[in-house]
């Protein structure tokens, strides 16, 4: 089970005076049950990496594969594809449009053909999963938190039990504790539904938090693909490219440079802890 | 629809608006460019009758005192009060009790209102909701347009007020051609260009990726060191309030922290419990001195936490 | 394609034709749309498509944008210029059951295809080479007049450069969300008329939501800026005629004049 795509070109107004490459000979491969981070400043081409994804756009030119078959091929349904890959856009609560949390969660499950005993019973579950409230399943969506609406949304796709689950900026707008736990939550689905996570995100502390993979995207190009230790460690090569490493990179650096053996590939707050404490030789406790 | 909220995510539109605006001239003599005393709102809900049947407190016993030429920063969760707070500074909304004074003018007062407006512009979140203008230098000029100001004048102000932030190169292009990070600079330019003393910035860069809100920041900062402007920055951003002259953290409708930077970001437990955070450089200072390192507290930046480490 | 409409887009460029007052280009405009009707012979039609090709090669605006701008109008066009076509009674020239071809079908429906396209392509030049906001300055100053019998004219001008700002973002919006219904399962294609329009729901209620908060950042952002009607307000761009504006005017008429003669005369 994987996603995988094979020089992937995606082409604006191909033939004309306003041609641009979106995204350029794209090829990579998605295990089932990843966690990968996808970073790149706006317009790198990472929404319609995304996209491509789940079939919402097609290639120019190469080949998208979901489990070993072309999804452009003659008689792919790509509905199906949709329930198995789900895409969470960025500002999700935007597209709710139920009377009630509950209603809008089962849009999906019901597109899928479930009955509306199933369809309630998947929701229900997702709403479970996100974290919301029972109390709130049967209120208006439009009377929710932003916070609230985000989980919502999510739960929207989640209950079509998708495989792979793709965010972009699932926190944009939300605060410190919001952010945390919704992403808190989606790493909780990744170990305990297995489901390959494709979280898009401008926040490296974030990706440096959760994902084991992160591929960077430049001018429609994939710059880097790796772990996110080799990827934060070409940490020049990514300002270049209008990007940064988290903070933490910057700080462990630094103390090098002055002269503390601190290691320089810790890209969290407690792996930077953790080295400083034995750089100082204060050791683990 | 059982209630009828009257506007946006909370519903807005005091009732008492009307009422509360005083017609006398009652000039407070201060120093300060805002300030507030016993400040408190109610957002009214509406039954089908147009009723008012709940109301619910956003803010409560605000007392703020903000000098000409500060920069401050007002740090809350979503729903902290902050916007709320923020719209009072240039009379979008009026209090239901306490008085907030805009450079000695008194919101409340129907007579001022343009007055005010004038001298404390707004800058909003969404880039796209707060540009008129289909071209950005008359956006630009619609501020200055509904001042009254003379031709001439006016073009001077654009001139300047693009110049000041950097968009003077972008001028005659279409708003939606721009990044967020631009547009919210010609939002700021739009707002310069009415000449006010201060500028409320309501979570100006939420919307915006890691370099549309260096650009804006800086933009700001700027503005603050050249001219001279008052900034009121709200923003869940951490790294954006380091520089601030002052921070006010929100929780609940109520003040709950003030102080510097620094002191803020001592506190770094406190923070957590109001849904907050600190920058991560702090947060592994933090960390370091919870383990037995002696550390100065609020440590806000690489430089210092290096400084204190190696020397 | 709802992207491909031209009507309403500025087209950025440093012409003539955008130097003009947007007076003369709405009044010019006008005339022209009036002389199609006029027109009605081939001189007629000449002398439309040379004063048309003229404009749009002064205009500085890409003729390949111009014919980009038609193509939503295909369909409308097709139909029209086969209404025509099959239903105009006269001499016959082709039948096949209860369809006949006549010569004034043919007639007719070549004169109509002409006058539609010129007329979206004439109006196109005319949005294309000034920005929506003059636009509205200039029928705002046309219509100044009605101001006397109460038609509030600040206002209907303001609402129209709003919303004329307002639908690429919309546009964009509905791309957005439509995206993000079809990777929940939604199904826009497929079903009969009722059912298409019920599987529109999850579009158009955010749509509409979204519109809503929209309008209510603005009117607070325009509050915050002082907004307050058209009374007291100046203009940053006010409308003063220039020689160049004359000139224009002189050449419309002449045109119009022209045209007139043609339809007399030959």
């Amino acid at each position: 089970m994987s996603l995988k795509l094979e020089h992937v070109t995606y082409t604006y107004n191909p033939g004309s005076a306003y041609e641009t490459h979106a995204l350029k000979d794209v090829s990579l491969e998605i295990p089932q049950g990843q966690f990968v981070g996808v970073i790149g400043h706006t317009g790198s081409g990472k929404s319609t990496l995304t996209q491509h994804f789940n079939g919402l756009m097609r290639p120019t030119s190469g080949t998208v594969y979901y489990n070993d078959e072309d999804i452009w091929q003659e008689g792919y349904s790509l509905k199906r594809l949709r329930s198995h890959v789900g895409l969470v856009f960025q500002y999700p609560e935007h597209q709710l449009f139920e009377a009630d949390v509950l209603s809008d969660v089962c849009f999906g499950p019901k597109n899928q053909g479930l009955s509306q005993e199933e369809a309630r019973e998947r929701a229900r579950t997702a709403l479970i999963q996100v974290g919301l409230k029972e109390k709130y399943f049967s209120s208006s969506p439009f009377e929710l938190s932003g916070g609230q609406k985000r989980r919502v949304a999510i739960a929207g796709v989640l209950a079509m039990e998708p495989d792979v689950l793709i965010l972009d900026e699932p926190t944009a707008g939300l605060d410190p504790k919001g952010r945390d736990e919704i992403l808190d939550q989606i790493a909780y689905l990744h170990q305990e539904r297995k489901i390959t996570v494709i979280l898009v995100s401008h926040s490296m502390e974030d990706i440096a938090r959760y994902v084991e993979r992160i591929l960077v995207m430049n001018q429609g190009e994939k710059a880097f693909d790796g772990t996110p230790k080799e990827v934060f460690a070409h940490y020049k090569e990514l300002e270049a490219m209008g990007l940064a490493a988290p903070q933490i990179t910057y700080i462990m650096h630094a103390l090098r440079e002055n002269g503390l053996a601190a290691d320089t590939s810790a890209i969290t707050v407690e792996e930077a802890r953790d080295s400083i404490l034995k750089a100082l030789g204060r050791g683990e406790k | 629809m059982k209630t009828i909220w009257k506007s946006g995510d909370i519903p807005v539109e005091n009732t008492e608006k009307k009422t509360y605006r005083k017609v006398c001239r009652l000039k407070q003599k201060t120093m300060e460019i805002i300030k507030a005393r016993k400040l408190k709102y109610d957002y009214l809900k509406y039954d089908d009758n147009g009723q008012a049947s709940e109301s619910y407190t956003a803010v409560e016993e605000i007392d703020l005192d903000i000098q000409p030429g500060q920069f401050i920063s007002i740090l809350g969760h979503n729903g902290s009060g902050k916007s709320t707070l923020a719209k009072h500074m240039n009379a979008l909304l009026i209090p239901t009790e306490g008085t907030i004074w805009v450079d000695g003018m008194d919101t409340a007062m129907e007579p001022e209102l343009w007055k005010i407006r004038q001298k404390a512009g707004m800058v909003f979140q969404n880039p796209d909701n707060q540009i008129i203008g289909t071209v950005v230098e008359e956006d630009v000029g619609f501020g200055p347009e509904n001042l009254g100001i003379p031709t001439e004048g006016i073009w001077s102000r654009v001139n300047k007020s693009l110049e000041a932030v950097g968009m003077t190169p972008f001028r005659h292009r279409s708003p939606n051609k721009l990044s967020g990070g631009q547009k919210q600079r010609v939002a700021i330019a739009g707002v310069m260009a009415m000449h006010p003393k201060c500028i409320i910035m309501d979570e100006p860069t939420a919307m915006l990726d890691p370099n549309g809100r260096k650009e804006v920041l800086e933009a700001v900062h700027e503005l603050n060191k050249k001219e001279g402007i008052t900034v009121i920055l709200i923003t869940h951003y951490m790294e954006e309030v380091i520089d601030s002259d002052r921070v006010f953290v929100m929780d609940q409708g109520h003040i709950v922290m003030q102080g510097t930077p620094r002191e803020i970001f001592s506190r770094v437990e406190e923070l957590k419990a109001y849904r907050l955070d600190v920058p991560q450089v702090t947060l592994l200072a933090y960390e370091l001195k919870k383990a037995g390192i002696p550390l100065p507290d609020g440590i806000l930046t690489t430089k210092e936490l290096v400084d204190a480490l190696c020397h | 394609m709802i992207r491909d409409i031209t009507i309403g887009q500025y087209y950025p460029a440093d012409s003539s034709l955008h130097r003009l007052d947007p007076r003369v280009k709405f009044i010019g405009t006008f005339l022209f749309l009036i002389s199609l009707f006029v027109a009605d012979s081939f001189w007629g039609y000449l002398l439309a498509t040379c004063f048309l090709g003229g404009i749009i090669l002064l205009s500085k605006v890409p003729v390949k944008f111009m014919v980009k701008g038609l193509k939503p109008l295909f369909i409308i066009l097709l139909i029209t210029v086969l209404f025509n076509l099959f239903l105009i009674p006269g001499k016959e020239i082709w039948s096949l059951g209860f369809l006949t071809i006549t010569v004034e079908g043919v007639q007719q429906a070549v004169k109509i295809g002409i006058r539609l396209i010129y007329l979206v392509m004439g109006s196109s030049v005319m949005t294309l080479t000034t920005t929506p906001n003059q636009l509205t300055d200039g029928l705002e100053r046309i219509l100044r007049p009605l101001n006397k019998i109460k038609v509030p004219v600040h206002e209907i001008s303001m609402m129209m450069s709003i919303a004329l700002r307002f639908i690429p973002i919309l546009m964009e919006e509905t791309d957005k969300i439509m995206k993000a219904q079809i990777a929940r399962g939604a199904d826009f294609e497929s079903g009969n008329l009722i059912q298409k329009a019920k599987n529109m729901i999850p579009l158009l209620v955010p749509l509409f939501i979204s519109a809503f908060r929209r309008a209510d950042d603005l009117a607070m952002a325009m509050e915050a800026r002082c907004y307050h009607g058209g009374d007291h307000r100046t203009q940053m761009k006010p409308l003063i005629y220039e020689r160049k504006d004359y000139v224009a005017y002189g050449i419309v008429l002449i045109y119009l004049a022209a045209d007139i003669l043609i339809r007399i005369f030959l």
